[in-house]
């Protein structure tokens, strides 16, 4: 069976180590917050200022100066602390972050991260912080579908949307396999109710089955 | 001083930034004391390019915007600008969030252009000089000036330190010392040495005007 949303954000989870200082992207990554055991000692950053990011705000909770990045009211932990944007990207820049999770169009054999615009002519161009993201963060961990809905690979020999970043990402997690993407390949992780014969039918990236060390 | 009094110092043409990400430290109530004002033909910097039909979007769609510089323009109340961009009535500068902030940063610390990694090797440093620095892609950018800040502060004394809230803090540090003149609003004033010295985020000397706006408990 391949692997819902929840289940993906639970794999990816245990696969950030203790302790880790991590960002996690709007949509899709947001979940994996749900799967942190509280006492991983992971600390989550969002980019619009803050360190030791909490749940979700519900009911009286809710502070309009108090969001993540995709604008919903959260809460903060014990610990947490505020600073500015300048502050927060030299934050991510500096390499200081352990890890971020993003959502994707496309990921390349070598690692090329698309996924802030399809290039489409009538779309409207927003980056946010995905280029800082991608280049700051110590390791770029993609989590997204295999396939698009028309069953075209998102993991692709070349990109051919627009990049975010040249050779970020490190790990791509999607709902049939898990890749590991390092200097000498794409190697396949884990795989989820597909077969690796199937998978390397499927995509057009030579892969490496051996389990990644 | 007042709201109006404040922003009567911006012209037509000027370049203007503009606090907040999303609603959070958004100077809502400065931004409509510029679309009563009546300047146009304006540059705006600021994350996003409006939200819903008030602040930002409330500008935008009087039509006193020529050009938005932002990080995210799209999103699912951005209507006003969606519109107006589709129509082709208002131009873009799509810049990486991390670079807004530090080419604004740069603008106010007398930086002349900075090398960066982000954007290198995509199409938003089509056309910029680039260096290869210890084996990695830098990009040049360069600093972004403003005429005015907007901002909004959470408690400021009477000399103009300010102290922020929460994550409503966001750009306004940086804007307040990019601008030639910085306007903050906030919720209270204090007398110059109830604010401890040890917590005063934005010192004085970049704060300009000071509009106090109350917030309903």
């Amino acid at each position: 069976m391949s692997l819902s949303r929840r289940e993906m954000a639970e794999i990816v989870a245990r696969d950030i180590p203790d302790g880790s200082y991590v960002n996690l992207g709007i949509g899709q990554p947001t979940m994996v917050a749900d799967h942190l055991r509280p006492d991983s000692g992971v600390t989550l950053h969002t980019e619009n200022g803050m360190l030791g990011m909490g749940r979700p705000a519900t009911g009286g909770e809710i502070d309009p100066d108090l969001t993540n990045a995709g604008k919903q009211p959260v809460t903060e932990l014990p610990g947490a602390s505020y600073f500015h944007h300048a502050d927060s990207f030299a934050m991510m820049r500096g390499g200081h972050l352990d890890i971020c999770i993003m959502g994707a169009f496309q990921v390349s054999a070598t690692g090329d991260l698309a996924n802030w615009s399809t290039g489409a002519p009538d779309a409207i161009p927003a980056v946010g912080g995905a280029m800082d993201l991608a280049i700051g963060a110590k390791q770029v961990f993609v989590m997204m579908s295999l396939f698009a809905k028309d069953g075209q690979p998102k993991l692709v020999p070349e990109c051919t949307y627009p990049l975010t970043g040249r050779g970020c990402v490190s790990r791509v997690y999607t709902d049939v396999a898990t890749f590991a993407v390092g200097s000498d390949g794409v190697r396949i992780v884990e795989t989820f109710g597909i077969t690796v014969d199937e998978l390397i039918s499927r995509i057009g990236v030579p892969l490496v089955s051996s389990p990644f060390p | 001083m007042e709201a109006g009094a404040a922003v009567s110092v911006i012209k037509d043409g000027d370049t203007v930034l503009v606090g907040g990400f999303g609603m959070a430290g958004m100077p809502v109530e400065l931004i409509d004391a510029l679309i009563g004002h009546g300047a146009g033909d304006l540059t705006i910097v600021s994350n996003n390019a409006g939200n819903g039909d008030t602040g930002l979007a409330a500008l935008l769609a009087a039509g006193r915007v020529r050009k938005v510089v932002c990080s995210f323009p799209r999103q699912a109340d951005s209507w006003v600008f969606d519109r107006l961009y589709r129509a082709g009535r208002i131009e873009l500068e799509v810049v990486p969030q991390g670079n807004l902030a530090e080419r604004l940063r740069a603008a106010g610390a007398g930086i002349g252009a900075f090398f960066t990694p982000t954007g290198a090797g995509t199409p938003l440093a089509d056309g910029k000089e680039s260096r290869v620095i210890d084996g990695r892609e830098y990009i040049l950018e360069y600093p972004i000036r403003g005429d005015v800040a907007l901002i909004r502060a959470h408690v400021a004394d009477r000399l103009g330190n300010l102290v922020y809230r929460k994550t409503a803090r966001n750009f306004g540090p940086v804007m307040a010392t990019a601008a030639a003149v910085t306007i903050a609003q906030v919720a209270r004033i204090v007398e110059a040495g109830e604010l401890d010295p040890e917590v005063i985020v934005t010192p004085a000397i970049y704060v300009d005007r000071l509009v106090p706006v109350e917030v309903p408990a």
